[in-house]
């Protein structure tokens, strides 16, 4: 993250890679991928982590705050959409989406506020009170889990409009557009004035602020707005995912994987949230399926884990030290090795590197 | 007897709640006591602590288990956490060099899960148990002499951690090594222009901070077992750096005191009005304000950053 690597030629790259991406993903899966598997166990998760990531890349790549509390605001979010749909079973599936969203939002704010006087790693205890304390709240009161004493709590069908959603291909339509929204809007915001000052933060605050820009309105909205993605994907993630409501599943862990899918990603691109996700999300079912199909079953399944473990550790260190900025780096610099240059495009290159 | 309309057995039990408070938090600050020594002699922030203290004592135990005698185990897991101090140093810190502290920081979380997933992948996921001969009960002539049921394993740990504390003083006070380590720490440019060798101070602080490791990882083992959740257990040493202060000694003792003693206060008197177990996130929220009020804590240096 050294500062004179400024991410602006980024957001273009954002916006081409996602469009065709959303067409991919509407246009074509739909027609190419039948089973169910694919669907309840690979795109869901995928497309709930990778918003849960452009949050917190929101937050780290473009803020520049090092928050660990990601999970925390899924928790917020999936809670709040269980108790929405529970107490306001009337209002309309996205509205009340929105409202969790918000809701998180809301905790984002308040648990942001730290942010204004501390950064790095005093930031990241601070986040981890979000982790635990939202947790232990849903964990404490019953009343965010309806009084449920059997400890597993169903998550209500996703009704839109009078029509049911509870197929995992209709599971996924509602995940498709509601992550398109959402990442055009981050896209955009990264591309506006809003994201400028979060980067013109996160390179330097005090110049920043010296420059006019109010600390305390940029970094809490960051915290809010990454809160909000958070707290939408954590919503989604328990309700077509997991179905079900656990605060098991929000826990430290998911915060830490959320964090790798952004460094190893890519910090400071949208790109970076996905392919992060994407890995972070296959890389385990690889292993595992690898272990089973090259070893068959040799080796114990707690030890694939650990060797999962090893590798997404060494593969930041590694990504630390050769490449910062992460996958989408990398795979931008693959292509434009590959790609032909202009004239005009290796004059621009050369300045660069000046 | 009445002190203040409180009757005696309650201000006992609240002496005793804050006793075993302070002592518990004896161990917090061990662990933070390896953070702190990393930072100290490289403005390192090494998230990988929590990960070393799991790494030290399941060695150690595997050890055991592999029949070598207890000291012999101590010292070979000694040795191991040099070795792995020599590897992060070579291959972590030295191309990191002169990166910003995020970075770094990032790094080290990396460390972090590499050695959380080379203890279990070695080792196994099962909880061990470890008998260090110390039983987690109250001792009985503090109960005879003064009423209060004091555990001696949190005894043993407070009186360890004094030791190793005076000892690492000592150390820095006194001898050769310890006098190039505060040069280092104070401008490593410098320290290594005069002919300081880097290498060999950061793989002296690498070392005394895996021994400090596999001390908490002991202490925490006898008493919790020696399990995964201890990594999470060493994320409570921040708070206790928070207040203490990243680079002072004494800070991450009295740090490791008062979240100790207060977590403790509090999960007793206030926990039953929210349903208990507030232990888990008190520390932080303790941290949060006083982050507001002293952000480099009791200790700390003063940050003062230009632009």
């Amino acid at each position: 993250m050294k500062p004179s690597t400024v991410f602006m030629s980024y957001t273009r790259n954002d916006l081409t890679n996602f469009v065709i991406l959303m067409g991919l993903g509407f246009a074509v899966v739909p027609f190419v991928v039948q089973t169910d598997y694919w669907y309840s166990s690979i795109l869901i998760p995928w497309l709930c982590l990778s918003l849960a990531a452009v949050g917190q890349q929101i937050v780290m790549g473009y803020a520049g705050q090092l928050a660990l509390g990601a999970a925390g605001f899924m928790a917020a979010g999936a809670f709040a959409l269980f108790n929405l749909e529970l107490r306001l079973p009337f209002m309309p599936f996205p509205f009340n989406l929105m409202i969790s969203g918000l809701i998180a939002a809301f905790f984002g704010i308040i648990f942001g506020l730290p942010s204004l006087r501390v950064r790095g790693i005093y930031l990241m205890v601070a986040t981890l009170a979000a982790q635990f304390f939202i947790i232990w709240m849903i964990d404490k009161f019953g009343w965010f889990k309806n009084y449920d004493t059997s400890g597993i709590i169903t998550a209500q069908d996703i009704v839109i409009f009078g029509r049911e959603f509870t197929s995992p291909f209709e599971m996924y339509l509602v995940v498709l557009v509601t992550v398109t929204v959402l990442t055009v809007l981050a896209i955009n915001m990264t591309r506006g004035s809003t994201g400028r000052n979060w980067m013109a933060v996160r390179d330097m605050d005090i110049a920043a602020e010296s420059m006019g820009i109010s600390l305390l309105r940029t970094k809490l909205q960051a915290f809010a707005i990454s809160a909000f993605f958070c707290g939408v994907a954590g919503a989604l993630f328990a309700f077509t995912y997991l179905k079900s409501m656990e605060p098991v599943a929000f826990d430290i862990k998911l915060s830490f994987r959320i964090l790798f899918m952004v460094i190893l990603g890519g910090l400071g691109t949208i790109n970076g949230a996905f392919i992060g996700a994407a890995f972070i999300l296959l890389f385990p079912v690889v292993l595992n399926t690898l272990g089973n199909g090259v070893f068959h079953g040799m080796i114990d399944a707690t030890i694939i884990s650990s060797i999962e473990l090893v590798v997404f550790g060494v593969l930041i260190i590694v990504f630390m030290i050769y490449e910062p900025l992460g996958m989408a780096k990398l795979w931008d610099s693959i292509k434009a090795k590959l790609a032909p240059q202009s004239t005009l495009e290796q004059a621009q290159e050369k300045q660069q590197r000046l | 007897m009445h002190i203040s309309g409180w009757p005696m057995t309650e201000f006992l039990f609240f002496i005793e709640v804050v006793v075993a408070g302070l002592l518990a938090g004896t161990m917090y600050s061990l662990v933070a006591l390896g953070f702190v020594l990393i930072y100290k002699a490289s403005s390192t922030f090494n998230f990988a602590q929590g990960a070393m203290v799991f790494f030290a004592v399941l060695s150690f135990v595997g050890f055991m288990e592999l029949g070598l005698p207890f000291v012999l185990a101590f010292f070979v897991t000694i040795l191991l956490m040099a070795l792995l101090g020599f590897a992060t140093e070579r291959l972590v810190l030295k191309p990191l060099m002169n990166q910003s502290e995020d970075t770094l920081l990032m790094a080290t979380i990396g460390l972090g899960f590499v050695l959380e997933g080379l203890a279990q992948a070695v080792w196994g996921v099962e909880v061990r148990r470890l008998d260090l001969g110390i039983g987690d009960f109250p001792i009985q002539w503090i109960i005879d002499s003064t009423g209060l049921f004091i555990s001696a394993l949190d005894l043993t740990a407070g009186l360890v951690a004094a030791v190793l504390i005076i000892g690492l003083a000592l150390i820095f006070k006194y001898t050769k090594m310890g006098l190039g380590l505060r040069a280092v720490a104070d401008d490593p440019g410098a320290a290594s222009s005069i002919g300081i060798p880097l290498g060999n101070i950061m793989l002296l602080v690498w070392t005394a901070a895996g021994i400090v490791a596999l001390v908490a990882g002991m202490m925490w083992g006898a008493r919790a077992g020696v399990q995964f959740a201890l990594v999470d257990l060493a994320l409570k040493a921040l708070p206790v750096l928070i207040i203490g202060g990243f680079s002072s000694i004494p800070g991450a003792i009295v740090g490791g005191l008062i979240i100790g003693a207060s977590e403790k206060v509090l999960e007793v008197y206030v926990g039953p009005y929210f349903g208990g177990a507030i232990e888990g996130w008190a520390p932080f929220v303790i941290a949060i304000f006083f982050l507001l009020w002293r952000p480099e804590g009791l200790f700390g240096e003063k940050i003062i950053r230009r632009v």
